[in-house]
């Protein structure tokens, strides 16, 4: 592109944005006193909580999320992070019985709570329904947004149990059932980019036919 | 092995265990969260620090400064590393763009600095503190803008811009039906779940890297140029691998400065993009503004087609190869490709899930539903019409294997495509307009060495140890499969290590070519260890049969096991080419068939069914090998509907640079999804006699869906992703 | 994030003297958005107050015949509660039609309230930003605006509200409910609750430093049938293009709100009153001095046709 046309779009730019190029070229090293100073050190807080039925003592910077404690902390690195905002599901844990996103948590707020993490479901020798049903549908490709899906799934058989109600519901005052349509909408907060999504439902519609 | 002839009959053949739908043998440690990805090696690692990366503000332009007092100064920092404190670095082969800025700057959230500490939230927090002072100069962000004067260019013959066949612009001119339109893709993000990742340890000069990367190979090789020191000091590392794409093909910025920040701070260290750092910082499948003329006889012969893209990428970088699926796709006898690429300040452009095909075909397939339309012809009539057996350019080439034909009419049986209404926005159920589309599928395999040891151990165990990577493939288990055909036992009993640069170097994943070369490399170790045992076991190797756990030669008969009873028996080989690839076209092919419902009030559009016929050779796990297809699917329904990075042509970055804003389907966008393999073994591939099927899944998918969306509605869109706001002014008025 | 310290509030007075004494002081209740923008230093409180055993976890019936929502109840929890399933549809079908169902399971009413704008230069601190830096300038304005706003925005601002659940309030004439540092008590009608930007983008609400919600009343059912109609891209787990939220009588009279166009959930009274004429109409005094990007115009179009859908199903 000609160098005339550059500087108009520039222009363009700061006309339309002004203070926006402003601000990208602010914060000059001059402009340093302006920074933010470092806050100083955070103590530490103490948290107990009961992971998969273990009671647990951590003693945590307060910026720890409940999923860097079970990662970073706990080593329980079954609960992934995928996006860390809310945004994938990656990090889906049960707590106290009802799935969250345990990246959008401050460990510090689940004093007392139970968790139940992937790890807390089965193990490889010994799988839970849910794990085996993702194995024997292939529910999966890379692995990595998978402890979340299932522990969701588990979660939304659960919540279709319980009468909670969802997007797709046509009569809101009527029970839940696990439809395909039904599950599918409850699942979408979990997402795989592998795109094993038809496979899920299918392990999901194994599990809870058994459980019907 | 070379492999210069075509396959015989061989120990796969038998197809006892190769060939099998089986689960996968990483199942149990995925669906249990033991699977350590590259972040969560706390068993092999302790004494991390944490690193977090900051990226550029601006997208173009040069840093002046950096203070980065205020980051030190902060609680828990260990080390702040910039260029300025790392000499030069040096940029490995398959990076574009270096990856660590300074003094310039070449796109928006290029890495700028790494800040190490105790702790990741202290990490994250002293990164936010490093003032960087920018000198911003102006950039080329507008692919529209800057196509205009791109030259043509050519990926695979530098210095060539166009490739023809006959004379197109004459014979097109005279066609008796005609078609030039212009579609445009946009730029794609792979958006695998897991984000990039490396821990990086030293251990004085030599460094061990965990992280998550396709190509180990490429990224030891890379990360050693980048840092100046010699490969055989650095051990790559990626034993599960998070998803990629195409994204992970390369060295990132999270291994560099892993590297880096190891280094200064003098004990291991931990580094993960956040994700809304990973459109901006990584690569992404550039945008493609793509024009198609074809010309036809009034029965639908083509006498001439034409397909050509422009697309943009960084100084040096490589064109989005979106024409060339249109070289050997149908016939015609006048023939026109041809690329041009424009220079971008953009994030890099580079390789994601079938590079050139998907887009290509999103535009292609279009045309040739738009031609059968003017043709007044069935689209499946058209295609199968202009199908071609040899290479249109060199007719002398056939293709090894074709089935596009086959896979057309036995999808338009299994899906019911005589129920489809051929004259537009006619079916309707309650508030859905509904439409159904096809389009053909194809994809070039590609040949490449691949090499694997194989062991024989005393208790008979049977353990494989290759570089290739399983980033969701199915790696493991075809691998494992492989190795218990030709050696004889259950797939169980073998174990299969990868992903470690200390085993053979592979085909690693990508470009589809991951399966069959991978697995080829394990049947040509496999050869040798066969040999090997049968000379442990003084049988002739050539009659030797391997089965059931036991070595039989004429009337002998003896335990695996026993052959290394003395002492493990290993064999490394690797599988090498010849030119079969030059003499025969080596393609896979499929097609997709979906069916659709746009909401005639609000215009937005809902996949109904799918369905993919796909022909690739022989298929080695029809349970992994249909995973890769419906992933593929679902990743085709994300580029027509939804996808797309949207360019600030301003300040030069993509804008939606996070999960919430790059939208890509979820569960409630997909249906049940159907595959079907053709019968296929093709003995010009590779002993294996399979082919690639990983990206042939996406190939053609999104403009099955854009040809389903305009049967339903009669409004033809060109310009992806199909929003709604594209068609919403000329659906039925209903206010 | 910023380092800071953290206490747990036993009673809602102390939570709102503790926040309102301090400016850089926060509630913090589900965290499913606060938290978030805090990753990205969007928000920078020094001090977090977490309500969450402040018991406004409730219920309950009023007097009046309707409902008091405490400002604790997760979102899940209002969602599937019986009497809001039955006589208030439009707000469980809002709820169930936002977010997934791990973050429903989380977010509470009041933060459901309070959640900021996803604009994308909001969230990219790199950026000009009225909103997140004041004077800065608004870089979106010019840029990327296809998910922006097209009504009730300023020159300082073009970014939208972003919820579900509090259009279907705005419907039903919702109030919500304060305490501050002193004790006094507000009703703050829905209506009111969320600003238009003017030149002031930084302040979403009306509510003051401290003031902290502690419920949200819901006057006596309006009868009549509830829609909630969510227009996105994808089928699930998105923000809304344009949603709208309706509750339309037999004799085709009723109420609508819209989602994904303003600063807050908009509803225009007097373009409620011509509902029994038809979407067009509707949406013609509604959306009247509109101002659209070249990026969003398609949201005017896409309002009046998802509202005549909304209508259609009233009338089958």
């Amino acid at each position: 592109m000609p160098e005339t046309s550059e500087l108009e779009l520039s222009r363009r730019g700061v006309l339309t944005a002004g203070a926006a190029t402003a601000a990208l070229v602010a914060a000059p090293v001059s402009a340093a006193p302006m920074a933010i100073a470092p806050s100083p050190p955070t103590p530490a807080m103490q948290v107990r909580f009961k992971v998969n039925g273990e009671r647990r003592e951590l003693s945590l910077d307060p910026r720890t999320t409940l999923l860097d404690a079970l990662r970073e902390h706990l080593h329980l690195t079954g609960t992934k992070k995928g996006c860390d905002h809310g945004q994938c599901g990656a990090c889906t844990v049960m707590v106290d019985g009802v799935r969250i996103n345990s990246c959008l948590s401050l460990a510090v707020m689940h004093e007392g709570d139970e968790i139940t993490t992937i790890e807390g479901l089965g193990t490889p020798d010994k799988l839970h329904p849910m794990q085996a049903a993702f194995v024997k549908h292939d529910g999966y490709q890379c692995g990595y947004c998978t402890p979340g899906q299932i522990c969701s799934a588990v979660a939304v058989l659960d919540e279709i149990k319980r009468g909670v109600p969802s997007h797709v519901q046509g009569d809101l005052t009527a029970k839940p059932t696990a439809t395909n349509v039904e599950m599918r909408e409850r699942m979408s907060g979990n997402i795989c980019r592998c795109g094993a999504y038809s496979n899920i439902a299918e392990a999901m519609a194994e599990v809870a036919g058994a459980k019907a | 092995m070379k492999f210069e002839t075509p396959a015989t009959t061989n120990p796969v053949d038998r197809m006892k265990v190769v060939g099998q739908a089986r689960s996968r043998i990483d199942g149990p440690l995925k669906t249990t969260g033991t699977a350590p990805y590259a972040y969560e090696h706390h068993r092999e690692i302790e004494n991390v620090a944490y690193g977090y990366v900051v990226g550029a503000a601006i997208a173009k332009g040069r840093i002046n400064a950096v203070d980065t007092a205020s980051a030190k100064a902060a609680p828990g920092v260990v080390a702040v590393v910039t260029s300025g404190d790392v000499g030069k670095l040096g940029k490995g082969k398959y990076n574009t763009v270096k990856l660590l800025a300074g003094p310039d700057v070449d796109h928006y959230h290029q890495a700028v600095a790494v800040v190490v500490a105790e702790t990741f939230e202290q990490a994250r927090a002293a990164a936010a503190l490093v003032r960087v002072d920018y000198v911003r100069t102006n950039g080329r962000f507008d692919l529209d803008a800057a196509l205009k004067t791109a030259p043509l260019t050519d990926a695979d013959k530098p210095g060539k811009g166009e490739d023809r066949v006959g004379k197109f612009e004459t014979a097109f001119a005279s066609a008796a039906v005609k078609l030039d339109a212009e579609y445009t893709t946009p730029d794609h993000s792979h958006a695998m779940m897991e984000p990039f990742a490396s821990i990086a340890a030293w251990d004085g000069d030599a460094l061990t890297v965990w992280t998550s990367n396709q190509m180990i190979d490429w990224g030891r090789t890379d990360l050693a140029t980048t840092l100046n020191m010699p490969k055989e000091k650095v051990t790559f590392l990626s034993p599960y691998i998070g998803g990629g794409f195409g994204g992970k093909l390369f060295l990132r910025s999270d291994a560099v400065l892993a590297a880096l920040g190891a280094k200064a701070a003098g004990r291991p260290v931990k580094v993960a993009m956040s994700r809304p750092f990973m459109a901006n910082n990584t690569t992404h499948r550039p945008a493609t503004r793509q024009r198609i003329r074809i010309g036809t006889t009034k029965d639908g012969t083509i006498t001439a087609i034409a397909h050509q893209s422009g697309s943009g990428d960084q100084p040096n970088g490589s064109p989005e190869a979106a024409v060339l699926q249109t070289n050997l796709l149908y016939a015609g006898a006048n023939r026109l490709t041809s690329m041009r690429l424009a220079v971008l300040d953009l994030p890099e452009g580079n390789a994601m899930r079938a590079p050139g095909e998907a887009p290509g075909l999103m535009a292609l397939e279009v045309a040739m539903d738009e031609m059968a339309e003017k043709l007044g012809m069935d689209p499946i009539a058209f295609r199968v019409k202009n199908d071609t057996q040899v290479d249109p350019k060199d007719p002398k080439r056939r293709f090894s294997q074709r089935q596009l034909v086959r896979c057309l009419s036995e999808g338009a049986q299994r899906f019911g495509w005589s129920q489809r209404n051929a004259t537009p926005a006619q079916v309707r159920d309650g508030r859905w307009l509904v439409g159904m589309g096809v389009a053909s599928a194809f994809r070039n395999h590609m040949n490449m060495p691949s090499g694997a040891r194989v062991r024989l151990g005393t208790d008979g165990v049977v353990t494989v140890e290759t570089d290739m990577t399983d980033i969701g493939t199915g790696s493991y288990t075809i691998i494992a499969q492989t190795a218990a055909e030709m050696m004889g036992v259950p797939a169980d009993s073998v174990i299969v290590k990868l992903g470690n640069s200390t085993f053979p170097v592979s085909a690693g994943s990508g470009g589809q070519f991951g399966a069959a070369n991978s697995t080829a490399g394990v049947y040509a170790a496999c050869v040798k260890l066969r040999d090997a045992v049968a000379q442990r076991l003084g049988y002739n190797s050539a009659d030797a049969v391997f089965d059931s756990g036991r070595v039989t030669s004429g009337n002998r008969s003896a335990a695996l096991r026993q052959a290394a009873s003395a002492g493990e028996l290993a064999a490394e080989d690797k599988v090498e080419f010849g030119d079969l690839d030059k003499t025969w076209q080596l393609s896979t092919f499929g097609a997709h068939f979906v069916e659709v419902g746009v909401n005639m009030y609000t215009g937005a559009t809902r996949l109904r069914r799918m369905l993919a016929v796909c022909a690739a050779g022989r298929i080695i796990n029809p349970t992994t090998a249909r995973s890769q297809v419906i992933g593929a699917m679902t990743m085709g329904v994300g580029s027509a509907l939804m996808e797309e990075l949207a360019v600030d042509k301003r300040f030069g970055f993509f804008v939606n640079h996070d999960l919430a804003s790059y939208e890509v389907p979820v569960h409630a966008d997909i249906p049940h999804q159907e595959v079907i393999f053709l019968d296929e073994a093709d003995d010009k591939a590779n002993p294996m006699k399979a082919k690639g099927i990983g990206e042939l899944g996406l190939c053609g998918v999104g403009a099955a869906v854009a040809n389903a969306v305009y049967n339903a509605t009669g409004v033809r869109i060109r310009d992806y992703p199909l929003t709604l706001d594209k068609h919403l002014d000329r659906l039925p008025a209903v206010a | 994030m910023r380092a800071f310290t953290y206490e747990r509030a036993k009673d809602a007075s102390a939570a709102a003297r503790a926040v309102t004494a301090n400016p850089a002081a926060k509630f913090i209740a589900g965290g499913t958005n606060l938290l978030d923008l805090m990753k990205i230093e969007v928000e920078t409180p020094t001090h977090l107050v977490d309500v969450q055993d402040l018991g406004f976890d409730k219920i309950e019936a009023t007097r009046e015949g309707g409902l008091r929502i405490g400002a604790l109840v997760t979102n899940t929890n209002l969602a599937a509660e019986e009497r809001v399933r039955r006589d208030y549809g439009v707000l469980t079908r809002a709820i169930v039609a936002g977010a997934s169902g791990q973050l429903r399971n989380k977010a509470s009413t009041a933060g459901n309230l309070l959640q900021r704008t996803r604009c994308p230069y909001f969230y990219d601190t790199n950026m000009a930003c009225n909103k997140r830096k004041p004077g800065s300038g608004c870089a979106a304005i010019g840029g990327y605006s296809r998910q922006l706003g097209v009504i009730g925005v300023s020159d300082s601002c073009i970014a939208t509200f972003p919820g579900d659940m509090a259009v279907a309030m705005r419907v039903l004439d919702a109030v919500v409910e304060t305490v501050d540092a002193t004790g006094q008590r507000r009703s703050i009608p829905i209506a009111d609750f969320h600003r238009l930007w003017g030149d002031k983008p930084e302040q979403d609400t009306v509510l003051k430093q401290g003031e902290l919600i502690t419920a949200v009343t819901l006057p006596k059912p309006l009868g009549g049938k509830h829609f909630y109609e969510k227009v996105r891209d994808r089928a699930s787990y998105a923000y809304a293009l344009v949603s709208v939220a309706a509750v339309i009588q037999p004799d085709g009279t009723g109420r609508v709100a819209f989602g994904g166009v303003a600063p807050r959930p908009w509803r225009v009274e007097a373009a409620d009153a011509l509902l029994p004429r038809g979407a067009a109409a509707v949406t013609a005094r509604a959306f009247q001095g509109a101002t659209p990007t070249k990026d969003n115009a398609f949201k005017l179009p896409l309002a009046t046709r998802a509202l005549a859908s909304v209508l259609a199903e009233a009338k089958a």
